[in-house]
């Protein structure tokens, strides 16, 4: 089972939870995972063509899947998928 | 011309301070360099008129819109900032005779506030709770509401990346012949796109890195995802890594890079810093560059250089200020 962590903008669909765990090969396995547990989270993780939302990050660890392999990034047992809302900032 | 003078190419002679922008100096961190074969170099922007790279990037934006005749002296200029872009604003617009009008989160540093004030920039707050995407927020809402501001918008505006694309990265690949892997935060994507095009054209094996802030609580305040944002510049092909650093990493590592290298940094750096070294231990050779956005002056007041790391977490620093 990987770790999925939840940011405060999405734990009102995670019934207040800060962290589930989830089963899968990939990230896009994890995150359906999630989904099924918390249905709630399927609009906000995915568009209607199963990719993900624009304004969602999801790190592997601490690395964005979007630059790697995307929902296709094999995922380890012990790893943590983090999803964070896209922020702006200075740099 | 003197004799003797060792410290050569000095930094130049300009008709103004405006001028002055750009040409800072790419500096080694030995010590923290994993490997023999692999060289770390910092190229040091807080030495810009300033104190940021954001001297580049103002200059930058408003050269462009002087050269469109989208502005001219008189016209009230407006831009969401996380500080430096404002600062930087504030100064370059005071010398050219443009009012600036700034909208920056409410929970940055005493000295940021102090700065723009200093430059004669007027400063609306925004929700510090949600971070630099309020500040884009309401400074789109005030701009539509009144066609009078101009907005340079860095977050949408080519200017931006030219800024780099022209100058920090020609400037770095005058000094370095090769540079294996080149990092930058990860904000408007300025810094990233102009740099990470520049040298991908000049070595397409060039691996763009982006280190990011991890927000952490404090992205509380966004009510839903659909307050996210992606600056328009930004072009994630161009982008190989990706990697967040948490605010604690970040002044960890802006501890580091003072207490190994002499380097008082901002704690952007920090994070950055932390990103290239590990970069630098997954490489056998090469050059690691990393830009240095700003130094430490305007974050003493939040006590991240004189207090130890475990009091800053108990006074809840590392979750409430913003650092970016």
């Amino acid at each position: 089972m990987s770790t999925i962590k939840i940011p405060p903008v999405l734990r009102p669909s995670t019934g207040g939870e800060r962290e589930v765990s989830a089963a899968g090969a990939d990230v896009g396995e994890v995150l359906r995972a999630l989904a099924e547990q918390h249905p709630a989270t399927q609009s906000q993780l995915f568009g209607e063509d199963g990719a993900l939302n624009r304004y969602v990050n999801v790190y592997l660890n601490d690395e964005d899947v979007r630059v790697l392999d995307g929902l296709d990034t094999a995922v380890k047992d012990d790893d943590t998928l983090v999803i964070l809302p896209a922020m702006a900032g200075g740099a | 011309m003197a004799e003797g003078l060792q410290n050569r190419p000095c930094g130049g002679r300009y008709g103004d301070i405006v001028a002055a922008i750009g040409n800072t100096p790419l500096v080694e961190l030995k010590r923290l360099s994993p490997k023999p074969g692999v060289r770390i170099y910092a190229k040091l922007e807080s030495y810009n008129p300033t104190g940021s790279v954001k001297d580049r990037v103002a200059r930058g934006l408003i050269e462009d819109a002087e050269a469109r005749g989208a502005i001219a002296p008189g016209q009230t200029i407006l831009e969401p900032t996380s500080g430096n872009t404002g600062i930087s604003l504030a100064m370059i617009c005071q010398r050219k005779g443009y009012p600036l009008k700034v909208v920056m989160p409410d929970n940055v540093t005493e000295e940021r506030t102090q700065l723009l004030t200093m430059y004669g920039a007027e400063i609306v707050y925004s929700p510090g709770a949600q971070g630099s995407n309020g500040a884009v927020a309401l400074a789109l809402e005030l701009a539509e509401s009144d066609s009078s501001f101009y907005m340079p918008y860095q977050y949408g505006n080519e200017a931006n990346p030219n800024a780099h694309y022209n100058g920090t990265a020609v400037e770095i690949l005058e000094e370095l012949d090769e540079v294996s892997a080149f990092v930058a935060g990860l904000g408007t994507g300025g810094t990233l796109m102009g740099n990470g095009r520049r040298f991908k054209e000049h070595d397409p094996d060039t691996v763009v890195v982006a280190a990011e802030p991890m927000q952490g609580e404090l992205v509380q305040g966004l009510r839903s995802l659909d307050d996210g944002f992606i600056p328009p510049i930004i072009d994630l092909a161009l982008i190989d890594r990706k990697i967040f650093v948490s605010n604690r990493d970040a002044v960890v590592w802006t501890k580091r890079v003072l207490a190994e290298e002499g380097l008082f940094l901002g704690v952007s750096t920090g994070a950055i810093a932390a990103i290239a070294v590990r970069i630098a231990g997954e490489l056998d050779e090469g050059n690691v560059v990393f830009v240095a956005p700003d130094d430490g002056w305007k974050y003493l007041s939040s006590g991240v250089y004189s207090k130890p790391i475990e009091q800053l977490e108990a006074e809840g620093v590392l979750d409430s200020a913003s650092f970016w």
